[in-house]
């Protein structure tokens, strides 16, 4: 209870002064340490300042002087009232451990987003199989090429001369890592439909991938077709795929099935998963838009199928190896879980 | 003059309010504060200001670095490529991070990012709500986005639900001036609080409404129509209402119908954040 506002006013009104020159001092050196007992002072103020506005509130009705209070009291909320540390951006931890191990850690959604891949490829392959007209329904009009007589193709590509990307082989090589992380983040994002957004994008290019492959190896050009897409493919496939884990990571949050948090909070959790996903996505995509560029647009003769090949499957092996064991060592506790935005009950 | 403007904010206050949703924040201190969410049309333009500030720089560089000497090659074309695209999907990132949730386009319009909860904005909600642009601006020009914002019950699109942000306008941080309130807003009415309650129960919304419009307008007036239009106002008042000569006794007529209009107005310590914060508001707590 107020009784004398002038002399609430003439006392007060030094702290939340105080209080106002120390955010905007905190918000200026953003990220440098603060002394003990500034925080000490600026808990002080809080707390003065929001027992201000609650008599002030409830007594007297100068509204622009409570809408001062408010906004002084949420400006050192955001400031106090933040528990989660930020953490330093380490790439070669990012690379060596953190990717790897949150990749294994849900495992079961890169398992669906595997199945319903395969599913896709296997549908497309067959179809392409049952009737070649197919995938002129399936293909969109942009794919021009994937139409045309696999042997033709074939046949047109080993006609190139060896520099026919001469001087734009960088920018194919940026077309295509921008075109699939634009991809990947769609993948990502419409995961938020449930999760079936998702699924649609990984059946689908599932499916032209297994039409791709099941036309040119009907055609019996399969050493052409494997020694074409495998040296980027082995990175560029896992990556969508991912990426198709993340976007169910985020479908599975949005329907919180078996899970008893609210949606904010589940989505709270899911969020850094998320990110870490899509970061290791982005590295894979433009290395795979590297290899797509310089490696895999070489046919025979001047790169032998056979070497392509090789090279993939040694890819390949290499990415597994590095997904299945890298950073077990340190994976000995458990994932981060943020501190404090646990104990809030919504 | 002073009083005019204050008047006039109160209104444009309450429009604004009962308009739009706000976002209520308790905290544990046992007060709460109430935060204005930016509707879609603001964050509309907004992005809009943002795009063309994009286009605008990327132009510029273009054209100060003589990089066009070099255009038709293929490292050049692969150059703006990732340019544009590192642009278009940093750009907000950058800018929320470095700005705490503003970007030029939202700086200009007055709103800003904030956490639901009211805390500090983390890097990976500026990145979720930013990487889900990509499903907020399908099919074209953000109809899912501003669908999902008409439909849910903080303004908050897609990428905003997933990353528990709202989008809000900053409070002005201006402190008030107390001065004014200690002395040119005093009102010798509010002295006999039994009066001002059957003032305001006396007085219909019409009559109220008259008397606010009068006001503000009062140096649109010739200064004889002035003086007769208050002396007119002043008698309705009194007739509802006569307040102790002491109060009245030195007060124009003008001055009077000043202290009439703000002991109707005023908001009043118990009803006070119900009319602020209507049924529209959204409450998260925090305990």
């Amino acid at each position: 209870m107020i009784l004398d506002l002038q002399r609430f006013l003439a006392q007060e009104r030094p702290y939340w002064n105080e209080l106002d020159e120390m955010l905007t001092r905190m918000r200026e050196r953003a990220g440098t340490g603060i002394r003990l007992d500034e925080i000490q002072r600026l808990y002080y103020l809080y707390r003065r300042t929001a027992s201000d506005l609650a008599r002030v509130r409830s007594q007297v009705a100068e509204t622009e002087l409570q809408d001062y209070l408010e906004t002084l009291v949420a400006r050192a909320y955001g400031e106090i009232h933040e528990v989660r540390s930020t953490r330093r951006i380490r790439p070669i931890h990012f690379i060596r451990v953190v990717f790897p191990n949150t990749v294994r850690q849900y495992n079961r959604a890169l398992l669906l987003s595997c199945i319903v891949f395969g599913t896709g490829a296997l549908c497309g392959a067959f179809l392409t199989v049952l009737d070649d007209t197919n995938k002129s329904y399936i293909v969109p009009s942009g794919f021009a090429h994937v139409l045309q007589n696999p042997s033709d193709r074939v046949a047109e590509e080993e006609a190139a001369r060896l520099d026919h990307l001469a001087g734009n082989r960088t920018l194919f090589s940026t077309e295509l890592m921008t075109h699939n992380i634009r991809i990947s983040i769609m993948a990502v994002s419409v995961g938020f439909f449930w999760g079936m957004g998702t699924f649609l994008l990984l059946f689908y290019n599932g499916t032209i991938l297994g039409l791709v492959f099941a036309d040119f190896i009907q055609a019996g050009e399969s050493f052409f077709v494997f020694g074409w897409l495998l040296p980027h493919g082995i990175i560029e496939i896992p990556a969508i795929l991912i990426a198709g884990q993340a976007g169910l990571l985020l479908g599975g949050a949005v329907l919180g099935y078996g899970n008893r948090n609210s949606l904010s909070l589940r989505l709270r959790h899911i969020a850094p998963v998320l990110i870490i996903l899509i970061t290791g996505v982005a590295l894979m995509l433009i290395w795979a838009g590297i290899i797509e560029a310089f490696l895999s647009q070489y046919h025979e003769p001047f790169i032998p199928y056979s070497l392509k090949i090789l090279f993939g499957i040694a890819e390949g092996i290499i990415f597994l190896i590095y997904l299945v064991f890298s950073g077990r060592k340190a994976d000995k506790k458990p994932n981060e879980v943020q501190p404090g935005i646990e104990g809030m009950v919504y | 003059m002073k009083y005019s403007q204050a008047s006039k904010g109160w209104f444009i206050e309450i429009m604004i309010i009962e308009r739009y949703n706000s976002l209520r924040i308790h905290i544990p201190e046992g007060v709460y504060f109430s935060l204005l969410l930016a509707g879609p049309f603001s964050r509309f333009l907004a992005w809009l200001l943002d795009r063309v500030i994009i286009f605008a720089t990327l132009m510029l560089l273009y054209s100060i670095s003589g990089l066009s000497q070099f255009y038709g090659s293929g490292l050049f074309n692969a150059g703006m490529i990732l340019v544009s695209f590192i642009s278009i999907i940093g750009y907000n990132i950058l800018f929320e991070w470095l700005w705490r949730g503003q970007t030029l386009g939202k700086r200009l319009l007055g709103i800003r990012v904030m956490d639901v909860l009211g805390l500090q904005l983390q890097f990976n909600q500026i990145v979720i709500r930013n990487l889900l642009r990509a499903v907020d601006s399908l099919p074209t020009l953000y109809l899912v986005g501003g669908t999902a914002m008409v439909l849910s019950e903080r303004c908050q699109r897609l990428g905003d639900l997933a990353a528990n942000t709202v989008v809000i306008y900053v409070p002005e941080s201006m402190e008030p001036e107390i001065e004014q309130i200690l002395s040119g807003k005093y009102n010798s009415l509010a002295l006999y609080p039994h009066l001002e309650a059957r003032l305001r129960h006396r007085t219909s919304s019409d009559e109220a409404s008259i008397l606010v419009k009068a006001l503000l307008r009062r140096d649109l007036f010739n200064p004889e129509a002035r003086i007769d239009l208050f002396d007119m106002l002043a008698r309705h008042f009194e007739d509802k209402v006569s307040f102790p000569e002491e109060s009245t006794e030195f007060l124009s007529d003008e001055q009077y119908l000043r202290n009439v209009a703000d002991t109707l107005f005023r908001k009043t310590g118990s009803n006070n954040h119900n009319k602020k914060n209507n049924s529209t508001t959204q409450t998260a707590q925090v305990s």
